[in-house]
């Protein structure tokens, strides 16, 4: 505005010294004319300069502009033709609109996205229960947002390097009366500690025995259902129950369901309490039931089995506040028995795996795990194991780990293996687990 | 001012009828993520308000865990104060979906972002990649330390708390009043005590420190960490160490949950002195509100550059 100002003054200016001059062609000049017409020739040149310095400084500022800021009122709804034959017949007409362009506010609303890789690697000899020797375990993509006012939605999928699963997809309503935290859809149960997490938040590279022989595996009790969970008010501690209804369908071999009514069960009690600012104790009590496919024959469940698993779990966490980004440890227990009716007889198995997990730096961590199970089908198996962990954090998204592992199986050699993991996040920052 | 009228009274009467009157008659439970808000929250709200902050002032507010006794907490909070801007992302989001509060879920009535008046710095431009460390994509959420945004802060409290206890409106900006006016007299006498050191270039461990440095003069040249969240690596602190020298900086901030071996060892190299100087409310013992905090760290700072005879660079 101002420079603009100051050229139409200068053309104004420069129009008024014009003038003189053509008249002067007309006769001599007088002397003290001459010295006049020197001095306005001289303004004139300043004012030339002036002008030229400001034109160039103009095109400068012209030119270090992009186009979209020369046009604030660019960014066009993007429009398509109406088809062909459509026009007319009472329908659009004119240019139509597209939505969902780059720029489309409505972006904003997108989920949270997040994928994690979970890369595995395993050297040494294992003749019962090999892993590949290298492989993408998994990469686990999540999108998570909120619904409306009165609730969230969370799903999980886990890709292996062929297949594409849903590990969880479940829609939390947080606003129930009477303190009902409710979740509807698929989910990892609320079974112990374990079975609860995702891979990428385990301190192992692998799942304890116990997990793997009673409790469903890798995948665990992850099935579609209900869950309902209250806090029970009172004056000592934070006390949680939680009852979740599945179709019954869990694991390769822990429940399967051949009919609408063969819905398995899990109930857990949690109670928790900080012993000080820094040390914390959770305690757990898990229930289950299902049918198991021992009695399907056919596809069709003869025998009508049924699998009970029992579960007590412990954790007592230690993180000095002060200190919290450099030092901690997280040590955990959890016991397990299962009772499972087969066509040969009732299976009665136990199992537990005790670890520790120390964090000696800031990107540091050890820990150690002690496994012992029977096996769910022969609670006369009896696999023991002991791990070394040692995981390494470049920062807060990525990790390398190392674990030696020492597997005494009752049906084969024992097993000595090296297995390394990197595990990599990308995109939203998701919450840390506790 | 009719249909402004009309609908406080409308608010009023809905909260008449929504809220139980035994508690209507009871203190407001407000939970705020750090000490700092609490503070605040504290000086507005008076005795009409019980306030409690679930991270500690000495602990580092990115990774607060997300135990279960705050969930406790969050069930019976009538308004939750958060600094917002992704500060606590890591341990909020389970806090509140776990709390069976839908008082104070995210954009529910008692859910209140205290950044969203506040002057941030540090909003990063273009394209921003995880290579540049934990950046925080809406700006530097460590805004409460600068005075201004203190009284920023407070005006929205004393807005909300008035929302939920329209009858005791004039006692909060009462109390609110009080505060900024206790706050401007404290700010002209930081100010005046920082003035002879304005420009004064300084280090920081992490980006903790922006607003205050902007408020109090501070030229801050360079951070031990080679990015926000990623611990010192050799190479950066050597390359520090050689800007140190070459700028003559003598003074090293740190705040006090971080381990004080690297710039311990940064100062040996450059004659500097680490100051740990608490960035919240209950850093350090002394510092029980929001007052104190900007004494305790501008007597540290005065005291440290009087010992460095430091003069402000450029002067």
């Amino acid at each position: 505005m101002r420079a603009s100002c100051v050229i139409c003054a200068s053309i104004v200016t420069g129009g008024l010294l014009a003038g003189p001059r053509a008249a002067s062609a007309q006769a001599p000049p007088p002397v003290d004319a001459q010295a006049l017409r020197a001095e306005i020739d001289q303004l004139k040149r300043d004012f030339e300069a002036r002008l030229s310095a400001l034109e160039s400084r103009l095109t400068a500022v012209e030119g270090r502009q992009p186009p979209a800021a020369q046009a604030p009122t660019a960014p066009q709804q993007p429009t398509a033709e109406v088809p062909a034959g459509a026009a007319g017949a009472g329908g659009p007409s004119g240019a139509l609109p597209v939505y969902g362009g780059a720029a489309a506010l409505s972006k904003v609303f997108n989920p949270d996205m997040a994928v994690i890789g979970d890369f595995l690697g395993a050297s040494g000899k294992n003749n019962v229960s090999p892993d590949a020797a290298l492989q993408m375990h998994e990469s686990e993509a999540s999108f998570q947002a909120i619904v409306d006012p009165y609730a969230r939605a969370d799903f999980f999928m886990s890709f292996g390097e062929e297949g594409v699963g849903l590990e969880e997809g479940f829609l939390t309503l947080t606003e129930l009366p009477g303190g009902l935290l409710t979740k509807v859809g698929k989910m990892r149960a609320a079974f112990g500690k374990v079975n609860s997490l995702h891979n990428h938040v385990l301190p192992w590279t692998d799942r304890p025995l116990v997990i793997n022989n009673l409790v469903g595996g890798e995948d665990g009790i992850d099935d579609a259902g209900l869950s309902v969970a209250r806090l029970i008010p009172n004056r000592w501690l934070f006390l949680e129950a939680t009852g979740q209804v599945f179709r019954g369908d869990s694991g390769e071999t822990l429940f399967k369901s051949s009919e609408r009514a063969d819905l398995s069960y899990v109930g857990h009690l949690r109670g928790y309490q900080d012993l000080s600012e820094s040390t914390n104790v959770d305690l757990g009590l898990s229930y289950s039931r299902g049918h198991n496919p021992s009695g399907i024959v056919d596809g069709v469940d003869l025998g009508r089995f049924t699998t009970g698993l029992f579960g007590v779990d412990a954790t007592l966490r230690w993180r000095p506040l002060r200190r919290s980004i450099y030092q901690s440890f997280l040590g955990r227990g959890e016991l397990i028995w299962s009772r499972r009716d087969q066509p040969n007889g009732l299976q009665s198995g136990m199992g537990y795996y005790v670890s520790g997990d120390y964090q000696f730096a800031r990107r540091w961590f050890g820990g150690l795990r002690f496994d012992r199970s029977n096996r769910a089908d022969d609670a006369s198996l009896l696999d023991t194991g002991q791990s070394f962990v040692l995981t390494y954090w470049p920062s807060e998204f990525s990790q390398v780990r190392g674990q030696y592992r020492r597997t005494a199986y009752t049906i084969g050699p024992t097993a000595n293996e090296f297995l390394f993991q990197f595990q990599f996040a990308i995109g939203a920052h998701g919450a840390h687990p506790f | 001012m009719k249909k402004t009228a009309s609908l406080a009274a409308l608010v009023a009467v809905a909260c008449l009828v929504v809220s139980p009157p035994a508690r209507a008659q009871g203190k407001l439970t407000v939970m705020a993520t750090i000490e700092d808000l609490a503070s605040i929250a504290r000086e507005v709200g008076g005795d009409r308000i019980t306030v409690e902050s679930i991270a500690k002032g000495y602990q580092d507010p990115h990774f607060v865990e997300a135990k279960p006794s705050f969930i406790l907490k969050l069930q019976k909070a009538d308004l939750l104060i958060v600094v917002g801007r992704e500060l606590e992302i890591g341990w909020m989001p389970p806090l509140i979906q776990q709390s069976r509060n839908r008082k104070v879920q995210s954009g529910a009535e008692g859910y209140l972002d205290a950044s969203a008046q506040a002057k941030i710095l540090d909003i990063p431009q273009g394209q921003i990649t995880r290579a540049m460390g934990d950046v925080h994509p809406l700006g530097n959420p460590h805004y409460w330390l600068d005075p201004e945004n203190g009284k920023i802060v407070a005006r929205e409290i004393a807005a909300k708390l008035a929302q939920f206890r329209p009858n005791d409106k004039a006692y909060f900006d009462l109390r609110l009043a009080d505060f900024v006016n206790r706050l401007n007299e404290a700010e002209k006498r930081w100010l005046a005590m920082m003035a002879p050191y304005n420009g004064v270039k300084v280090v920081t461990y992490h980006r903790s420190f922006p607003n205050f440095a902007d408020r109090f003069g501070l030229d801050v040249i360079g951070y031990v960490e080679p990015r926000p969240g990623i611990p010192p690596s050799p190479s950066h602190t050597l390359d520090l160490i050689q800007e140190m020298k070459r700028q003559q900086i003598k003074i090293i901030l740190m705040e006090p949950y971080f381990d004080q071996k690297t710039p311990n060892s940064i100062a040996s190299q450059t004659g500097a002195q680490v100051l740990v100087m608490p960035p919240s409310v209950g850093g350090e013992k002394t510092v029980t509100d929001y007052f104190k905090l900007f004494d305790y760290d501008i007597n540290l700072l005065v005291n440290a550059l009087k010992q460095a005879g430091a003069k402000p660079s450029g002067d």
